[in-house]
């Protein structure tokens, strides 16, 4: 039974093994706890550096706060975009536990309706982890401290106070100024920059707020926060404040923009008005549009889809994007390349009501009998310019048209431009491959056929015949211009034609009712009327679908005597030129009273149906019942709505 | 020692007798009543009550089983109605009392043979069984330690543990794979590599590492301590008590800990030395490793050197069932200094 090599071990030697034992555990011990104080100093003395950067790493929360963007401006010093304080929460993907439930609770206690929910839900699954997908904004205290208070409950959720981009006169001002938004996967990519993934952190996504990014966005401040393992603040340590961007004055009167964007109603297009000392730009406004507070916002399904699926494109800049067949807006162009070719003003042509060009006629609208070119001009008589146009061929017309700005793109800081044709013989070998035909010429003449502008190009035109030079349209304040030089255009050449346009408004004209109801403020301008279709479809008056229907333009200047002012006025599909006209009036009366204008404007949005904001809030909730009645009728194919306030009444003969 | 502990707890509570520190120094006192209350009783007393103790803590281990079994889940404490307490910790001291008293019992001349060693074993088995089930195997390892202790003094041949130590050099990565729940796997991983995932299951070492090691040679002072304020070092009141307390009187205060046990143990082993009897000298050197035991296990566990294991710190620690334990290995302890034995003819 011996394991123990059979030695008898009697009590002595136990207790001599015991202690001998005893001293081998005790020397163990005191090993182990030299070890554990040498690994103690290890750690707290030679590593005390690192740890001690970590326990601050932990304890401290550095946290950037969005610097506030610079204003936009109007020549005046209006906000056109500025910034407003904001509550606001935010989730933080990688940070959230539980998503529903935080979303559910989030919901309850923000009371956020179902497609702000599926909008936060999409956001969720589809940001990166690091992404802030934004749960509201604009939100009061209240809801802000309750969402706070429940924090520890909520691991991901940010509440913030902060600023957010403000643009007062909302959809007036979307085209050109654009919006803000959160950086997108992309942008962070590019350049990984913290700031750009810091809740309510927005960059220019669109029109002047991306083109004016780097000088808009200011330096983003800094706080120093104590916090808890649990994300509880503790005390803030210290903060650095952040630096605004810098403003940014633009050329244009923000009142006016609005006026003009008001003014258009519920028609569809553009309204470009200049000073023709300057070149600034004074208004460029392009309606339907959208609200870029929306849109900074974060926009929703049901929104942006509305805007999408809207016949009257507002998603487009119809002042720089729009093309349209400028029409007879172009006469006192040609006129001008008439005169330089030698064409005395005063030889008539008789009108029987159109021109037979081979073997084609081309109608005019009206018969005019004996006409010259103040009477062209005036009454839009198209045989006259038919058949003078024939006679110094277009390429003359072509010329003078490229010497008052059309067709060009122009040193704008926007996004885009589209800058149409101005068609002419070698054009149209490069593009169509083919020559020039007469029917070409009689086309062209008229501002039809190839013939493309934006409106921002007719208003160019418009404001270097009115002030004889070369002006380049300008759109910020700070930029200096050398004084634009005279065109290379005869200035009684130039008179003559102002003349002719202010015979058609003062005169016996086609825009007898543009005049302004102002004492001794005369305005000059020229009518257009473009086909969209040919003729077997009806005159492309009101009486046509809307799609069918003629586009209205209008360019003038005021004063006749002294112009000071240019501008265009483009209504898509309005359905002729008297679409167009009144507005143009309107807006030019604004500038000279105010009052007078805006009792006018008052009274025609109460027969539209209140101002753009209402009739857009108006639009979206018809849009969103209907797009419910389609999920409910599941096969329903009911064609998109047209907007509500797209009646057949015509908005142009409101207030006449 | 334990005025120390009443000082840290009292930081960890963010300068507050509340929740922790009024309640240890409370338990501290009473604890240290029942001890010198031990201190009076004789070793005959001991060693008369050593099986009973053994086997009422092992019953009572039973019921735990049992109500844990019938509440569903583990459990691991048994309601007394007015205390709580976790029978696997009172089983230290009572393995160590049966052990001693089992080797005191044996003939001198049969300490070679099997009959020093199977009785060991069945005695480990019962209650080994028992706390594994729970499951607690920091507790485990801390019985069979503190057994294998008195087994080592009471002069088992050496290369049974020689030959033991090999065994479970191999035995280990077995029990790793096949005998360990996953949460005690996840424990060793985490404690060989807690860098890998500082959020997940590496964070309590890696935070008391960090606790530690900020603060420096003299710490961040008197409830300055922010790892364990801003709750970033978990469980800082009970079992990494160390870390909380290292952060704020760094490398001094740990220390003057350390030698505040040294100084104990190094007692406790003089009061075996000197002990007189066989038993009360397997007893004396037993209780005080099992406290050693302790102390080596959580301070390694709270410097990164071994898992963790919910094992508290002697003293410092928030819990009243360590304590407990504590203070009846040292009321023991104490017993055993006041009467070393019959031989030196001493009583009281």
């Amino acid at each position: 039974m011996s394991i123990g090599g059979g030695k008898t071990i009697s009590g002595a030697v136990q207790a001599l093994t015991f202690s001998r034992r005893a001293t081998v555990i005790g020397g163990l011990q005191a090993g182990i706890g030299v070890l554990l104080a040498g690994r103690m100093a290890y750690i707290s003395v030679a590593e005390n550096e690192r740890y001690q950067l970590l326990s601050e790493s932990n304890r401290v929360n550095l946290t950037l706060v969005p610097p506030r963007r610079g204003w936009l401006i109007d020549r005046n010093g209006k906000p056109i975009a500025n910034n407003k304080t904001d509550f606001r929460v935010d989730l933080i993907p990688d940070r959230m536990r539980d998503k529903d439930k935080t979303v559910a609770t989030l919901a309850q206690l923000l009371s956020l309706d179902q497609e702000e929910i599926e909008r936060i839900n999409k956001e969720l699954t589809q940001a990166s982890s690091f992404q802030p997908v934004q749960v509201a904004t604009g939100l009061d205290w209240e809801k802000f401290a309750a969402v706070s208070v429940r924090l520890p409950d909520l691991p991901g959720v940010s509440p913030r106070q902060g600023f957010s981009r403000f643009y007062p006169t909302g959809a007036a001002v979307g085209h050109l100024v654009g919006y803000v938004g959160i950086a997108s996967a992309e942008d962070y990519k590019e350049n990984p920059d913290p700031i750009l993934v810091t809740p309510g952190y927005k960059i220019g996504k669109d029109g002047l707020e991306k083109t004016f990014e780097d000088r808009l966005q200011g330096k983003p401040g800094a706080k120093r926060v104590e916090v808890t393992a649990r994300g509880k603040i503790v005390r803030e340590l210290d903060s650095r404040p952040d630096t605004p961007g810098k403003a940014l004055q633009l050329t244009l009167d923000i009142d006016l923009q609005e006026y003009a964007a008001r003014r258009l109603g519920p028609e569809s297009g553009s309204v470009v008005v200049m000073d023709c000392e300057t070149g600034d730009i004074l208004t460029m406004t392009s309606m339907p549009s959208f609200d870029p507070n929306s849109f900074s916002d974060g926009i929703g399904q049901t929104e942006y889809g509305m805007l999408r699926d809207d016949d009257h494109v507002p998603l487009r800049d119809k002042s720089l994007k729009g093309l349209f067949p400028p029409g007879s807006t172009i006469k006192p162009m040609v006129s001008l390349a008439l005169l330089r070719a030698g064409i005395d003003p005063e030889e008539t042509v008789s009108c029987p009501g159109g021109l037979r060009v081979g073997n084609r006629f081309f109608n005019c609208h009206s018969t005019h009998g004996s006409v010259n070119m103040k009477k062209a001009n005036a009454q839009s008589c198209d045989t006259y310019f038919y058949k003078m146009a024939l006679r110094i061929g277009y390429d003359a017309i072509a010329l003078m048209a490229r010497e008052l700005g059309l067709g060009a793109k122009y040193d704008l800081p926007v996004a885009s431009q589209s800058y149409g044709t101005v068609p002419d013989t070698q054009w149209i070998k490069k593009r169509h491959e083919r020559e020039w035909a007469n029917f070409d010429t009689v086309n062209s003449a008229i501002g039809q056929g190839f013939f493309l502008s934006n409106p921002l190009q007719l208003c160019v035109m418009t404001a270097r015949m009115a002030s004889g030079r070369k002006l380049e349209a300008k759109l910020l304040s700070e930029e200096k211009r050398a004084p634009a030089p005279p065109l290379d255009i005869s200035p009684e050449h130039l008179s003559y034609v102002r003349e002719a346009m202010s015979e058609v408004v003062n005169g016996v004209g086609t825009a007898r009712r543009a005049r302004l109801p102002i004492e001794d403020i005369k305005l000059g301008g020229k009518t257009g009327t473009a086909q969209v279709v040919s003729l077997k479809y009806g005159r492309g008056g009101r009486d046509v679908p809307w799609k069918f229907r003629d586009h209205g333009l209008f360019v003038c200047f005021a004063p006749v005597d002294n112009p000071r002012y240019a501008a265009s006025v483009v209504i898509q599909h309005g359905g002729g030129s008297s679409s167009a006209y009144p507005v143009a009036r309107d807006v030019l009366t604004f500038l000279y009273d105010r009052e007078q204008a805006m009792e006018k404007l008052l009274a025609m949005e109460e027969s539209w149906g209140g101002t753009i904001s209402e009739r857009m809030d108006r639009q979206l909730a018809a849009y969103r019942a209907q797009k419910e009645l389609e999920k409910a009728i599941a096969e329903g194919r009911v064609p998109p709505p047209q907007a509500d306030t797209n009646g057949e009444g015509s908005a142009a003969e409101v207030g006449q | 020692m334990a005025s120390f502990g009443f000082v840290v707890l009292y930081s960890a509570a963010g300068g507050s007798l509340t929740p922790w520190a009024g309640l240890h120094m409370a338990r501290f006192l009473v604890f240290l009543g029942m001890a010198i209350v031990f201190s009076r009783l004789k070793e005959n007393f001991w060693k008369t009550i050593a099986f009973p103790v053994y086997i009422t803590v092992v019953i009572m281990l039973l019921g735990v089983e049992l109500m844990g079994a019938v509440r569903g889940g583990s459990q691991r404490w048994l309601s007394l109605g007015f205390i709580r307490i976790q029978p696997s910790e009172l089983m230290k001291p009572a393995i160590i009392l049966a052990v001693a008293r089992f080797y005191d019992l044996l003939p001198a001349g049969q300490i070679r043979t099997w009959a020093a060693i199977w009785p060991l074993l069945v005695l480990l088995a019962f209650p080994c069984a028992l706390i594994l089930l729970q499951p607690d195997l920091g507790t485990t390892i801390t019985v069979v330690a503190g057994a294998m202790t008195v087994a080592f003094l009471a002069g088992l041949p050496m290369r049974l543990f020689v030959g033991g130590a090999a065994a479970v050099a191999v035995i280990a990565p077995l029990a790793y794979f096949f005998a360990l729940e996953e949460y005690q796997q996840r424990r060793v991983t985490t404690f060989l590599n807690p860098e890998n995932d500082p959020l997940g299951a590496g964070y309590h070492i890696s935070q008391s590492k960090i606790a530690i090691g900020s603060g420096g040679i003299f710490g961040k002072g008197f409830l300055n301590g922010t790892q364990s304020h801003l709750d970033y070092l978990p469980e800082g009141h009970t079992d990494f008590v160390f870390a909380t307390m290292a952060e704020e009187w760094g490398l001094m205060g740990g220390v003057a800990v350390l030698t505040g046990f040294f100084l104990l143990f190094r007692w406790g082993l003089g009061v075996a030395m000197k002990a007189k009897t066989r038993f009360s000298q397997l007893l004396a050197a037993g209780l005080s490793t099992t406290i050693f035991f302790y102390v080596a296990i959580n301070l390694m566990m709270v410097m990164g050197l071994a898992p963790v294991v919910g094992i508290p710190l002697p003293f410092l620690s928030h819990g009243g069932s360590s304590m407990m334990t504590i203070m009846i290995c040292i009321g023991i302890l104490m017993a055993i200094d006041r009467h070393p034995g019959r031989r030196s003819g001493t009583f009281g």
